[in-house]
């Protein structure tokens, strides 16, 4: 046995000190301007929502175009593009990094660690509103002159600001003004995840106590504040190029027979700056989930996560690698193939911590007592989900398999594999998870297991064909396939098959949708903790806990987060604030 | 890009020391009872942690501009900039500036909350004319025909003093605050220590602005080009 000093039960208080809360004295401070962490998250996590859904229709109409050339008499080459753009920047930033940090960060660090609120309520506050504005910013682009960027969502420059790009007159100014607010406010939320998790921790909550969802967001988190930043100078130096006329990222121009005013900047150096954010962005998405799948198998298998101390390494390790990897998104761009060596070296060597991962859930779920609820369905689709993503990006992290399959759909199937799908299918699983907490009432099961099959089957339905178009060469980005059309007419058949699944899928999501209105009404009564779970959040003496989270006193923390099903214990779990009981001491002994 | 993988590195290499202080060799399962930390060790002021992880942050913005500065210098049409003699003043303003800060922080320990106030004051005035200071040297190289467009070495040049320029005002807002504290506080060590406190984070967050500013003044001055070309042939 570990030398511990044991708490004894009559222990005092915390000693942490006790903050002050800010009381809300209207209504409006209540709901709107809440500085309340629960509140922000409810309105982080309606407004990522809602922008999924647009960014779902978006993919439709894309996807229609693709099956049906020209059945849609809006939508022409410039319009295909603004759509993909807008699709794949809604969908990553302000879907996904919202949704993980923004929504389950602010509602799950305070509650899971024990605190009253998030340590800078204020600036958490000013977060969402920062990030609301660069939503209204992003949305209203669809209605400036020209209509939104179509450059991408790597908005690349020279193209991103040069004529034939639509959106070049406003589209990409409104873009890149989006993202600056976007990542201002991100910073300022991003700064309480990180410091509560320093500083906001009850009595007991040491680091390696922590639930895994916790690390991964607070790594996420560090990540993500260190990496915005290179996004933000791309940002800034492109609309000094748009605007100011300097030349950045643009080379000399000679367009329709004249010379713009441009010349000697770097495209390349935009690139640099973009994957130097834009790796490190794909496992701040994934990083949240790894933590959040890791605690729903625990709970939902009734047993403890295996090698929890490796899993915590691992995600450490990989937040660290991601920093380093990310030219791999550039092969293609001419570079030094010594780079290209050592960014696939680096790659590949990201994949032992994940595999890491990978293998602990199985292991955690070897033997143990599996409930099939709706969490635990989406929990198991993620692994396998991952796992197969997560392959294909073993092949494209080699040079000399990259180089062919560059650009062709083969790398859409596999991001949207592995960082569209997989995190997709944790938020579901999370919400599923989670909900009894914000709201006191159970989603509805039958309609959740519906929602999922069609969503986890669909989805395989969708992505998986893509490969085999990727394989045989059909090329990402393209509007149609027009006199270029060399491809076996079964390429055009799949083309079709996907474009109905996702429409399938997509108005599936609309049972979800359904189900969280519904059971806020009518869902079973969850009571306080509906899935026997461990962790601080489902041991609020109020549920849904009230401004503070706890009672007058904080919780005191005597062990992990995952004591599912130890021998000789009354119930087969025992929560993280449950004093030692008698004879557990003599029964722990390594 | 050596150059921001070189300070994340340094980023990445305290947050593993750190980490190597709270125990993740612990087997957390086998543990049951309260866990205490160490005694003696005083946790550090939230505000003060949460300025360390935003220095962290804006250490990369900086970072990442110095990166990008670096690379495009090597190009054949980078024609520095002349370095304005104002810009040296300047400096010499940041640099009391921070010095007066310093002082001021030493002031409060012994509660001379007079003392407190003139440093606050001067330390505003300071800043305040190096930001001035930085305008009238944008103003001047206008002047003389040298355009955010005309050259890239304009453009990073602006740029560059640009972001750090609206880092001071950020600075200055929050000064702002300090100082109005101090004058409305009757000691220094009143409202549980928030003027101390306020003017401790200040002062980091003054020295940090003037390390930047250093390290892009010998940039700018052509100084660290050579340093960078050294450092390059190297590695290669």
């Amino acid at each position: 046995m570990v030398d511990v000093p044991l708490g004894a039960a009559g222990v005092p208080p915390a000693e942490v000190e006790d903050v002050e809360l800010y009381h809300p004295k209207s209504w409006l401070t209540h709901y709107v301007f809440s500085q309340d962490a629960k509140i922000i998250a409810v309105q982080y996590s309606v407004t990522a929502l809602s922008i999924g859904l647009v960014a779902l229709m978006l993919s439709w109409l894309m996807r229609l175009q693709l099956a049906f050339p020209g059945a849609l008499s809006f939508i022409d080459a410039d319009a295909y593009y603004q759509l993909i753009t807008m699709h794949g920047m809604m969908m990553v930033v302000y879907v996904l990094t919202a949704l993980f940090l923004g929504g389950f960060g602010n509602y799950l660090i305070p509650l899971m660690l024990g605190a009253r609120d998030m340590v800078f309520p204020y600036a958490n506050m000013l977060s969402f509103w920062f990030y609301l504005l660069a939503v209204v910013v992003l949305f209203a682009s669809f209605a400036v002159p020209g209509g939104p960027t179509g450059a991408g969502w790597t908005l690349y420059p020279p193209q991103a600001i040069t004529a034939g790009t639509p959106g070049l007159a406003w589209g990409i100014i409104m873009m890149l003004v989006s993202l600056m607010i976007f990542i201002v406010g991100f910073t300022m939320g991003g700064l309480n995840y990180v410091v509560t998790v320093l500083q906001g921790r009850t009595r007991g909550m040491t680091l390696m106590r922590m639930p895994l969802t916790v690390w991964g967001i607070f790594t996420a988190s560090v990540m993500a504040l260190l990496a915005f930043p290179a996004l933000f100078v791309g940002c800034v130096m492109m609309l000094f190029d748009r605007l100011l006329g300097t030349s950045f990222f643009m080379p000399e121009i000679i367009e329709q027979g004249t010379r713009l005013p441009y010349g000697g900047g770097s495209p390349i150096l935009f690139q640099h700056l973009f994957w130097f954010f834009g790796h490190p962005e794909v496992y701040i998405v994934a990083l949240p989930a790894f933590g959040i799948v890791s605690d729903l198998i625990s709970v939902h298998a009734r047993r403890n996560i295996f090698g929890y101390r490796m899993m915590v390494w691992a995600i450490v390790a990989i937040g660290a690698l991601s920093f380093v990897v990310w030219a791999h998104h550039m092969y293609v761009s001419g570079m030094n193939p010594y780079f290209g060596f050592f960014f696939a070296t680096t790659t590949l060597i990201i994949a032992i911590p994940t595999a890491i991962k990978v293998y602990n859930w199985v292991l955690t779920l070897w033997r143990g007592d599996i409930h099939l609820t709706v969490p635990m369905l989406f929990a198991l689709a993620f692994i396998v989900t991952f796992v197969n993503g997560g392959l294909t990006g073993l092949f494209l992290g080699n040079v000399v398999v990259d180089v062919p399959l560059s650009d062709t759909m083969f790398v859409v199937a596999h991001f949207h594999m592995v960082m569209g799908v997989a995190p997709i299918l944790v938020i579901f699983g999370a919400i599923y998870h989670w909900y009894p907490k914000v709201t006191g009432r159970l989603l509805s099961v039958p309609l959740g297991q519906f929602h999922f099959w069609v969503t986890f089957l669909g989805a395989y339905l969708i992505f998986f064909p893509m490969h085999y178009l990727g394989l045989m060469g059909v090329p990402r980005r393209y509007y149609e396939m027009g006199e270029i059309a060399i491809y076996p007419q079964s390429a055009h058949d799949l083309n079709i098959f996907i474009t109905v699944m996702a429409l399938l899928v997509g108005a599936a999501q609309l049972a979800f949708v359904f189900n969280l209105i519904w059971s806020l009404r009518h869902g079973r009564e969850a009571g306080g903790n509906p899935w026997r779970a461990c962790s601080l959040e489902w041991q609020t003496p109020v549920t849904p806990p009230p401004h503070g989270n706890f009672g007058k006193e904080l919780p005191i923390v005597y062990r992990w987060a995952y004591d599912y099903h130890v021998p000789g214990a009354p119930e087969d779990f025992i929560p993280q604030n449950q004093p030692p009981l008698a004879g557990e001491m003599a029964s722990r002994t390594p | 890009m050596i150059i921001v993988v070189a300070f994340l590195a340094i980023v990445i290499g305290i947050a593993a020391w750190w980490l190597s202080t709270q125990r993740i060799m612990s087997k957390p399962w086998l543990e049951i009872g309260v866990i205490d930390e160490p005694p003696g060790a005083r946790p550090l002021p939230t505000a003060k942690i949460g300025l360390g992880v935003f220095l962290a942050v804006a250490g990369v913005l900086f970072a990442l501009s110095i990166s990008a500065y670096s690379m495009r210098l090597q190009a054949a049409d980078w024609w520095p900039l002349p370095v304005p003699r104002l810009l040296w003043f300047n400096t010499g303003l940041l640099i009391l500036a921070s010095a007066a800060l310093e002082w001021t922080k030493a002031q409060s320990r012994h509660a001379n909350l007079d003392a407190v106030r003139f440093g606050l004051i001067s330390a505003g005035v300071l800043t305040l004319a190096f930001v001035i200071g930085q305008l009238v040297v944008w103003r001047e190289l206008v002047g003389e025909g040298y355009f955010l467009a005309s050259n890239p070495a304009n453009a990073f040049f602006y740029l560059m003093t640009g972001l750090h320029g609206l880092h001071v005002l950020g600075g200055l807002v929050a000064l702002a605050r300090v100082t109005s504290r101090a004058f409305s506080a009757d000691e220094v060590g009143g409202e549980r220590g928030g003027l101390r406190l306020g003017l401790e984070l200040c002062a980091i967050y003054w020295h940090f602005l003037l390390v930047v500013w250093l390290v892009l003044f010998a940039l700018i001055a052509g100084w660290a080009g050579d340093f960078i070309e050294i450092c390059r042939q190297a590695l290669s």
